[in-house]
């Protein structure tokens, strides 16, 4: 039996070191669905969220209450919408029904965010899939819940170039529609690259359809306790450093998968997979940066922070792993600015630049994530940003993805509020130079060689 | 005999005299069994752990953990009640 030692440092974990389950996400498959009629069609996507979803919120409070574990977030994710409506949707505005409707599905079953209003357009986009991206800006700012994602590129594939620079142009679209707000809606909408069909968290959930009907996902948390774990071996050896980091992430998933194990029974709904990351917020003490900090640098940006996190991140999935039957998701570090506290005040104190954000992208999950650039960036330059991120995708064999806040009317030295867990950020330099003559270039960019690596 | 619903109470905070009397009346007159006590006290802070076994009580965990947090408030303690799986999956492999 457990003894009170163990008992104290679990609760201590949750009560001290903001241990959490960041999100049990439901994954729809909406391909029974379609249909050539656009009413049939969304009437069969409310009924089919809220009957599989129905009991989600209510789950949620009593795992929450028997293990006196928060659980954050209770989130849906279904079948990428530019599939779901090709056949009935016939233009921009169509599509944005049924952003309406997963909004209203979502609220009925007490969902904080529903993902997939998403087109995978890693080669090339179909009619489909270009309507729905350019209802995207409408869709989000008609809508409360509804989070979007474009998969721009894969490693198989290549870069679809003009789907990067589309994207460069919708993103200025979002943010200037929702400018009297700072331009928040911007941070519902990611691109990626190798986007993967189980993750659980926002803005780029979406149920993948190699997927089963309906699955359960779990997205884990806990930098505060990998932190506190870490201040106990100050100066000791990167054995003892690594050791540490592991156990602890055994730990911590270990939690989230009991979480889905009961989810998924009580529920009736299989478990899929758990998401192994380190997910900040804004609260002190539940930070990513503050623990590249604790293992030795000043501040995240510092010479050194790339293989820190390359370090710790491999730490985590290697803990992890054993702690989970099935991994998948993203599973590593997240280092979103406006999220991390710790990443903030590195903005903050100039020691970290866009560029060395981009750098740690290549070792750890996701990429330039949560970033607030000057409102008057030019759509290219978005686009070249967005391009880079995904050629570190693409050549790596990695989920990559670039989660850009235009904040129209401010620039460098503004700051903007999100709110709750979504934090605040201050607005960050771009490159002046200009890419335009590169990104205004038709077609894609090939596949690369998967030999010869160097 | 039902099957064993283990659980895991703990009890922290200022020590004064009859906490485990208290919580103990409340858990027998609930049908709850103790299986394991363990207890100590750091700079005057009593802290507390039990496991039992909630296979015969005859009230839900909720609501048991409602009563608890009244009996904590009256006492002057803080008084958790968890299922036990949460400690044996973190802790044993």
């Amino acid at each position: 039996m457990v003894n009170i030692f163990e008992v104290n440092e679990t609760n201590k974990m949750v009560e001290q070191e903001n241990l959490d389950v960041r999100t049990i996400t439901i994954g729809i498959s909406l391909l029974d669905c379609i249909d050539s009629d656009l009413d049939k069609l969304n009437e069969k996507v409310y009924n089919k969220i809220t009957t599989v979803a129905k009991d989600l919120a209510k789950v949620g409070a009593e795992i929450e209450a028997d293990y006196c574990i928060p659980i954050v977030n209770k989130r849906i994710s279904v079948t990428p919408i530019a599939m779901i409506g090709a056949a009935a949707c016939k233009s921009p505005e169509d599509y944005v029904t049924l952003a309406k409707t997963m909004d209203r599905a979502a609220a009925k079953v007490g969902a904080n965010l529903i993902g997939g209003y998403s087109a995978l357009v890693s080669k090339g986009m179909t009619t489909g899939d270009e309507m729905l991206i350019r209802s995207i800006p409408m869709a989000l700012t008609q809508t409360e819940r509804v989070c979007s994602s474009v998969n721009l590129a894969s490693t198989k594939t290549g870069i679809n170039m003009d789907a990067v620079r589309l994207m460069g142009e919708i993103l200025l679209e979002v943010a200037e529609l929702s400018k009297d707000r700072d331009s928040v809606d911007c941070m519902k909408l990611v691109v990626f690259c190798n986007a993967p069909d189980d993750n659980p968290f926002m803005a780029g959930a979406f149920h993948g359809v190699t997927e089963a009907d309906a699955i359960i996902n779990v997205g884990v948390s806990g930098p505060g306790v990998v932190k506190t774990a870490l201040e106990s071996v100050r100066g000791e050896s990167f054995e003892v450093l690594c050791e540490t980091i592991k156990k602890t992430a055994f730990k911590v998933t270990r939690v989230g998968q009991l979480v889905a194990q009961e989810a998924s029974k009580r529920l009736g709904i299989p478990f899929g997979i758990i998401d192994l990351s380190l997910a900040p917020t804004p609260a002190i003490g539940d930070s990513v940066a503050d623990i590249l900090c604790e293992i030795g640098l000043e501040y995240a940006g510092a010479p050194g922070t790339t293989a820190a996190l390359a370090m710790l991140n491999d730490q985590v999935k290697k803990g992890g792993v054993m702690a989970s039957s099935y991994v998948g998701g993203l599973s590593g570090a997240f280092i979103p600015v406006s999220e991390d506290q710790g990443m903030i005040n590195s903005v903050e104190a100039g020691a970290i630049t866009l560029e060395k954000l981009e750098a740690m992208t290549c070792v750890c999950s996701v990429g330039l994530d949560m970033i607030a650039i000057p409102g008057d960036t030019p759509a290219t330059t978005i686009s070249g940003m967005i391009a880079d991120e995904m050629a570190l995708g693409m050549v790596n064999q990695k989920t990559t993805a670039a989660r850009l806040i235009p904040v129209i009317g401010k620039g460098v030295g503004d700051t903007v509020e999100f709110g709750g867990l979504f934090g605040y950020a201050p607005i960050m330099p771009v490159n002046k130079y200009s890419c335009a003559d590169f990104i205004n270039r038709e077609g894609r960019i090939p596949a690369p060689i998967h030999s010869f690596k160097n | 005999m039902e099957k064993k619903q283990k659980a895991v109470i703990t009890v922290v905070g200022k020590d004064t005299v009859g906490i485990i009397a208290k919580v103990c009346t409340y858990l027998s007159e609930q049908g709850i069994n103790v299986l394991d006590i363990s207890q100590t006290i750091v700079q005057d802070f009593f802290n507390m752990m039990m496991i039992v076994d909630l296979g015969n009580a005859t009230k839900s965990l909720g609501d048991i953990q409602a009563d608890l947090d009244a009996l904590g408030e009256e006492i002057g303690v803080d008084i958790k009640c968890q299922r036990e799986e949460i400690f044996e999956k973190m802790h044993r492999i």
